[in-house]
C-alpha cells in the first residue's frame, strides 16, 4: 500500500468511524462462535467480529497504520451481523462495517477498476459466447445500477471459470423489458379489505425475479391488502451502502422516502431480507441530516417483511398444500440479524400440508451470498457453501426455502455444484406458499 | 521486531501459513477481554501439534524471546496482553478431544478445545464436567486451567483445578514433564499439577490435560428469589449455606444487571427487584425437589418478596444463559466496564456488598455487583469511560480500597479471573511480601530467563534474574 493510500485511509478512520461504538465492544468474545469468517479461517482473530473491530479502532487510535491486510480483513467480512444479536453490549457491527468500508472505499483511485473490469469481460466472459448470453442478465444488472464498479473496486473479480459456469446455469432468464412495464401501480385486495400496503420491488427482485414479486403482490392479495407499487421507487442502495458508497446510498434512500411518503400505508412490503434490512436501517443512514432524519424514521418504520405481515394476517391457517416432501429453510442473515424475522418463514412453511420440515444445522449462519461477496471473494463464499450444502444433504431435503433474491441464486448454485439438480431444488418462499396456496385452490374448485 | 534469523527459524518449524507477523494479525492478538490494556507482539505462531510447540520453546529459550499463550483471550486480568512483545502462540490446531475413559471416568484433551465441548462430550456419554465459566462457550480448557477459572456451579462442585487429573506441559527449557494421570490418588512428590493450574502461563506451555469426569446428575431445578435490598439478598446466601444446603449455583444480581441483561436477553426478568438470587440445584430428583422448597422457604423468610421457579429445561438454561451475559450486557451502560473479582468467605458476603456500595458512593463512581455469591466471590464492576482521566483515577483507589476490605474481611483479590498484569500491584496485600518471594523463586527455577509470560502474576524484573 503507497503511503499517500495510507494517510488518506488513515485520515478517513479517524473521521469515519462512530468511537462511542467502537468502545462499546467489551472485547467478550461472545461473537466469535457466530462468525463464519472466524471459522473459516481456523479461528483466526483477524477474521473474528471482535478483531475486525480492534483493527478499526486500532487504525483510528494510531495504534497500527492501513495495510493490504487490515483491508483483506474488511474485506473478508461478509457483512452477515450473525455477531450482532450474540452481543451483549449491543455492538452494531453493521453500521462500524460500513463505516469502515466507506473509509476505505470513498475515493479509491479508478484506473485499478477499470482494468480490472475489462480484464474479467475479454478473459472470462468474451471466449464464451453462451457465456454471455446469460450472464449479461446479472452483468447487466450490475452495470446499470453501478454495482460493478464498486465490485471491482473492492477486489479484482477471482470469480473461477468452474464458478463461472455454475453461475450461468442458475441465473433466471430476464423477463423482456415489456413485460416488465406491465404492472399497474394499484392493486386490489382478493379477500376482504383489512390492509393498505406498498410494495418495495427491489431493483433484483424486479428484473431477474419478476415472477417472485408477482408472487408476493398475489400472495398479499389473497391475505386481504390493497397494494400500491409507487414507480418512482428506486434501488435500496444495500450493495452500496456495504460496499462504501455511503453518499449513493444516501440518495437512493432519499428517493424512497419520497417516493413512498404520500401514500398512506400501513407497511412497506419487502421480499429480499437484504434490501428490507437496508431500508430499515434508513433512520441509522440518514441520522445526521436534521431535513431527512423525521421522514426516514417514519420510512423506517412501516418496513415488513412478507412473512411477517403474512403471519400477522393469519395466512397461515389458510388451506395450503404441496406435494409430500421433505423441505428446510435456509435464514437470510439480514432478514434474521438485521429484522429479526426468522420464526414467520418457518411458522408458515410449517403450515403447508405435505410439508415435513427438517431444520438444517446452522440454518441462520450466512450461505456466502452476501450481496456481491459471492463474486468479489468467491474463495471463501464457496468454502462456506460447501459447509451449507453439507447442512442440506443431512436434511434430505428436496426444497431449500430462502428470503432473499442472493440466497436464493447462492443455494441454486450450491445444489448446481453438489450435482443435484436432479433431486434438490432451491426456491424463494413467496413462490412455494403461492404454489400451495394455489393447489389447494385447484383442488377444491375441480 | 523479530531478528530476520530467528524468524528464519520459527518458519522453518511451523510453515508460512502458521507463522504471522503482518499488523493487522499483531494487532488482532494484543488484547484480551480486560479494559484498557492492549500491547503488540512481534509474532504469532500457531504450532500443529506438541513437538511444534517444543521447538518454537527451544528457539525463545535460547534468544530470550517472550513467549504467551494464549486461548480465545477472554481472561479479565490482560493475562495474554504481549506487554514485552515476543510470541503468541495459539491452540486453534491443538484442539482434539484426544479420549474419553469410561472405565477410569476421565478425559483427555489438547488445549484448543472449548471448554463447551468438554462439557457436551462429557453428557453425550452420561457424564458430567461441571466447571462453567461465563465464558465457556468460547473460552478454551487452556486457558481455564492456566486461570484456574470457576464458574456458576462452583458453589457445589468446585473449580477447574477440581477437574484436573494430570498434565503435559513444555516447560521453559524445552523439555516435556507429565504431573499426575488418570489417578484417583498421587503423593509422588510435590503437587505439579497444581502448580501449573493457575500458572496463567508463566510456568510452561500446557500441551495436553487429563480431566476428572463425574456422573451426570439426575435432575436440576432453578429459580429466582427477588429482594427489595441488596443487603438482605446477600445476607439470605449466607443463611442458605448456614442452613447447610449447598446448592450448585447461588448468583447474586443487582437491579442495573439484571435490567442490561434482560435488555439483551428479553426472557422476562423481573428488572422492578432490587436484587436477585438465581438459584440451581441438581441431584436426585426427592432431594432437589426437597431442597428447592427449603430454599424457597428460606428466602422468604429472609425476605425475598417473590420466588420464581422455572417450569422448564429451556427456560432455565435461558436464566443461565442469561446470567453469563451479564458483564458484557453492563457495557451497554457505559462506554468502559472495569470488573472485579473480589472474594470473602461466605458469611461475610453482605459485609461486602454493604461495603461496595459504600467505596462507591465514597468516590462518586458507578459500581454494578454481580457474581457467584455462594462462593463468596462477586463481581463488582465499574462502569466508567476510559476517556475520563479524573474518574478512572477515582476508580482506581476505590478498587483499591474494595481489595483491602475483602482481605481484611480474610478473603482475596481475586477469586477466578487471575492476577494477571491487572492486579500485580495488589497481590501483595493478599500473599504478604514472604508470599511475593515464594512466587518469585518458584518462577525463578522454573523459567529463569523469564520468558513465559513475563509480567504477570509476578514482577521479575525488580529482583536479580
Ligand atoms: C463475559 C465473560 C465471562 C467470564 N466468566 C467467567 C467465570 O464465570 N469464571 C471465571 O473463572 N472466568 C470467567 N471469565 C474469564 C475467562 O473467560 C477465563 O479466565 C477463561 O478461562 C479464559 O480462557 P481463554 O481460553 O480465553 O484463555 P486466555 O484468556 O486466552 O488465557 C488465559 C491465561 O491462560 C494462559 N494459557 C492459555 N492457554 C495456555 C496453554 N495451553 N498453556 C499455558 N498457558 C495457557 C494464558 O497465557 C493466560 O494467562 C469470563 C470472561 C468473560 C469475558
Ligand atoms: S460480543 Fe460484542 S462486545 Fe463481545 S467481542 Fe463481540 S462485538 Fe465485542
Ligand atoms: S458481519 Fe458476519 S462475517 Fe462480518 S464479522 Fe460479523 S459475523 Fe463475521
Amino acid at each position: 500500500m503507497k503511503e499517500q493510500e495510507k494517510n488518506r485511509i488513515q485520515q478517513a478512520f479517524k473521521e469515519k468511524m462512530d468511537y462511542d461504538e467502537l468502545m462499546n465492544c467489551t472485547r467478550c468474545g461472545f461473537c466469535l462462535p457466530s462468525c463464519p469468517t472466524y471459522i473459516e479461517t481456523g479461528q483466526n482473530e483477524v477474521h473474528s467480529p471482535r478483531g475486525r473491530i480492534a483493527l478499526m479502532k486500532g487504525l483510528v487510535d494510531g495504534v497500527i497504520e492501513p495495510s493490504d491486510e487490515v483491508k483483506e480483513s474488511i474485506d473478508l467480512c461478509l457483512g452477515c451481523r450473525a455477531c450482532e444479536p450474540v452481543c451483549p453490549s449491543g455492538v452494531q457491527f453493521g453500521h462500524l462495517l460500513e463505516q469502515a468500508r466507506d473509509a476505505i472505499y470513498q475515493t479509491n483511485e479508478q484506473s485499478f477498476i477499470e482494468k480490472t473490469t475489462r480484464s474479467f469481460a475479454f478473459n472470462k466472459l468474451f471466449p464464451h459466447q453462451n457465456r454471455i448470453q446469460r450472464a449479461t442478465s446479472l452483468i447487466g444488472f450490475y452495470q446499470r445500477s453501478g454495482l460493478q464498479t464498486i465490485a471491482h473496486k473492492t477486489k479484482a473479480i477471482k470469480l473461477v471459470p468452474k464458478d463461472l459456469r455454475a453461475m450461468e446455469k442458475v441465473l433466471p432468464d430476464v423477463p423482456k423489458r415489456k413485460v416488465m412495464k406491465q404492472r399497474p401501480e394499484q392493486v386490489t385486495a382478493i379477500a376482504p379489505r383489512r390492509k393498505r400496503v406498498a410494495f418495495f420491488s427491489g431493483c433484483l427482485m424486479d428484473t431477474m425475479f419478476l415472477s417472485t414479486n408477482d408472487a408476493t403482490i398475489k400472495l398479499l392479495q389473497y391475505a386481504g391488502c390493497d397494494i400500491v407499487i409507487p414507480k418512482t421507487q428506486a434501488c435500496c442502495g444495500a450493495l452500496h451502502g456495504h460496499s462504501g458508497e455511503r453518499e449513493r446510498a444516501m440518495e437512493m434512500a432519499k428517493r424512497n422516502i419520497e417516493a413512498f411518503e404520500e401514500e398512506a400505508v400501513d407497511y412497506i412490503i419487502t421480499n429480499a431480507g437484504g434490501c428490507g434490512a437496508f431500508l430499515h436501517d434508513y433512520e441509522y443512514l440518514l441520522r445526521e441530516d436534521a431535513d431527512w432524519q423525521k421522514r426516514a424514521a417514519d420510512f423506517s418504520r412501516k418496513i415488513k417483511d412478507i412473512s411477517s405481515i403474512l403471519i400477522d394476517l393469519q395466512f397461515d391457517e389458510l388451506d395450503l398444500q404441496v406435494v409430500d416432501q421433505i423441505v428446510t429453510y435456509q435464514d437470510s442473515c439480514h432478514l434474521k440479524n438485521g429484522q429479526h424475522t426468522f420464526m414467520e418463514p418457518r411458522q408458515l412453511i410449517e403450515a403447508i400440508d405435505g410439508v415435513h420440515y427438517v431444520e438444517m444445522t446452522d440454518a441462520s449462519r450466512c450461505c456466502g451470498s452476501a450481496g456481491i461477496y459471492n463474486i468479489v471473494e468467491s474463495d471463501m463464499s464457496m468454502q462456506i457453501l460447501d459447509y451449507k450444502m453439507t447442512q442440506v444433504k443431512n436434511t434430505a431435503a428436496k426444497t431449500i426455502v430462502t428470503a432473499n433474491p442472493g440466497c436464493l441464486l447462492q443455494m441454486k448454485l450450491g445444489i448446481e455444484r453438489e450435482g443435484l439438480s436432479d433431486s434438490v431444488q432451491a426456491v424463494h418462499l413467496v413462490d412455494f406458499l403461492l404454489q400451495a396456496y394455489e393447489q389447494k385452490e385447484e383442488q377444491v374448485t375441480t | 521486531m523479530l531478528d530476520e534469523t530467528i524468524r528464519k527459524k520459527f518458519l522453518a518449524i511451523v510453515g508460512n501459513n502458521h507463522f504471522k507477523d503482518d499488523n493487522a494479525t499483531l494487532l488482532a492478538y494484543s488484547y484480551d477481554s480486560t479494559a484498557q490494556f492492549q500491547a503488540l507482539p512481534d509474532a504469532v505462531i500457531t504450532p500443529r501439534d506438541k513437538m511444534d510447540v517444543q521447538a518454537i520453546v527451544n528457539i525463545c529459550n535460547e534468544h530470550h524471546i517472550p513467549i504467551v499463550p494464549r486461548g480465545s483471550g477472554t481472561n479479565l486480568c490482560a493475562g495474554t496482553t504481549p506487554l514485552e512483545g515476543g510470541i503468541v502462540l495459539l491452540f486453534t490446531h491443538m484442539n482434539q478431544i484426544i479420549e474419553i475413559d469410561e472405565q477410569n471416568l476421565t478425559m483427555t484433551v489438547q488445549p484448543g478445545v472449548y471448554t463447551k465441548d468438554i462439557f457436551e462430550a462429557a453428557t453425550e456419554v452420561g457424564l458430567f464436567y461441571p466447571p462453567d465459566p461465563g465464558s465457556m462457550h468460547i473460552s478454551q480448557i487452556g486457558g481455564n486451567i492456566s486461570e484456574n477459572s470457576g464458574g456458576l456451579r462452583g458453589l457445589k462442585y468446585g473449580v477447574t483445578n477440581d477437574y484436573v487429573l494430570g498434565l503435559e506441559v513444555v516447560l521453559p527449557n524445552g523439555e516435556f514433564i507429565q504431573t499426575g494421570g488418570k489417578l484417583a490418588k498421587d503423593v509422588a512428590g510435590y503437587n505439579l499439577t497444581e502448580l501449573f493450574t493457575g500458572a496463567e502461563g508463566t510456568l510452561g506451555v500446557i500441551t495436553e490435560a487429563t480431566l476428572k469426569l463425574i456422573p451426570k446428575p439426575e435432575t436440576t431445578k432453578t429459580m429466582l428469589a427477588l429482594f427489595h435490598d441488596l443487603e438482605t439478598a446477600a445476607q439470605t446466601v449466607s443463611n442458605i449455606i448456614a442452613n447447610r444446603i449447598i446448592p450448585v449455583t447461588l448468583e447474586f444480581l443487582d437491579q442495573p444487571t439484571v435490567k442490561v441483561v434482560e435488555d439483551f436477553a428479553k426472557i422476562g426478568l423481573p428488572t422492578e427487584a432490587k436484587a436477585v438470587l438465581l438459584i440451581e440445584q441438581d441431584g436426585a430428583h426427592e432431594v432437589v425437589e426437597r431442597d428447592i422448597a427449603t430454599i424457597s422457604t428460606l428466602c422468604e423468610e429472609n425476605g425475598a418478596f417473590d420466588v420464581q421457579i422455572a417450569q422448564t429445561q429451556e427456560d432455565a438454561e435461558a436464566l443461565m444463559t442469561a446470567r453469563r451475559s451479564a458483564l458484557s450486557a453492563l457495557s451497554r451502560l457505559m462506554p468502559t466496564t472495569i470488573l472485579e473479582d473480589a472474594t470473602v468467605p461466605r458469611s461475610e458476603i453482605a459485609n461486602m456488598v454493604q461495603a461496595i456500595n459504600d467505596i462507591a458512593k465514597k468516590y462518586d463512581i458507578t459500581i454494578c455487583t454481580f457474581g457467584h455469591a455462594g462462593d463468596g466471590n462477586l463481581h463488582p464492576t465499574c462502569l466508567t469511560d476510559a476517556r475520563n482521566e479524573e474518574e478512572i483515577a477515582r476508580v482506581e483507589k476505590a478498587f483499591e480500597e474494595i481489595f483491602e476490605k475483602a482481605v481484611s474481611l480474610g478473603g482475596t483479590i481475586t477469586g477466578e479471573h487471575g492476577v494477571g498484569v491487572m492486579k500485580l500491584p495488589y497481590l501483595h496485600l493478599k500473599v504478604g511480601e514472604a508470599g511475593i518471594n515464594v512466587i518469585q523463586q518458584i518462577k525463578r527455577a522454573i523459567d529463569p530467563k523469564n520468558i513465559m509470560n513475563p509480567g504477570k502474576i509476578i514482577n521479575m524484573s525488580k529482583v536479580e534474574v
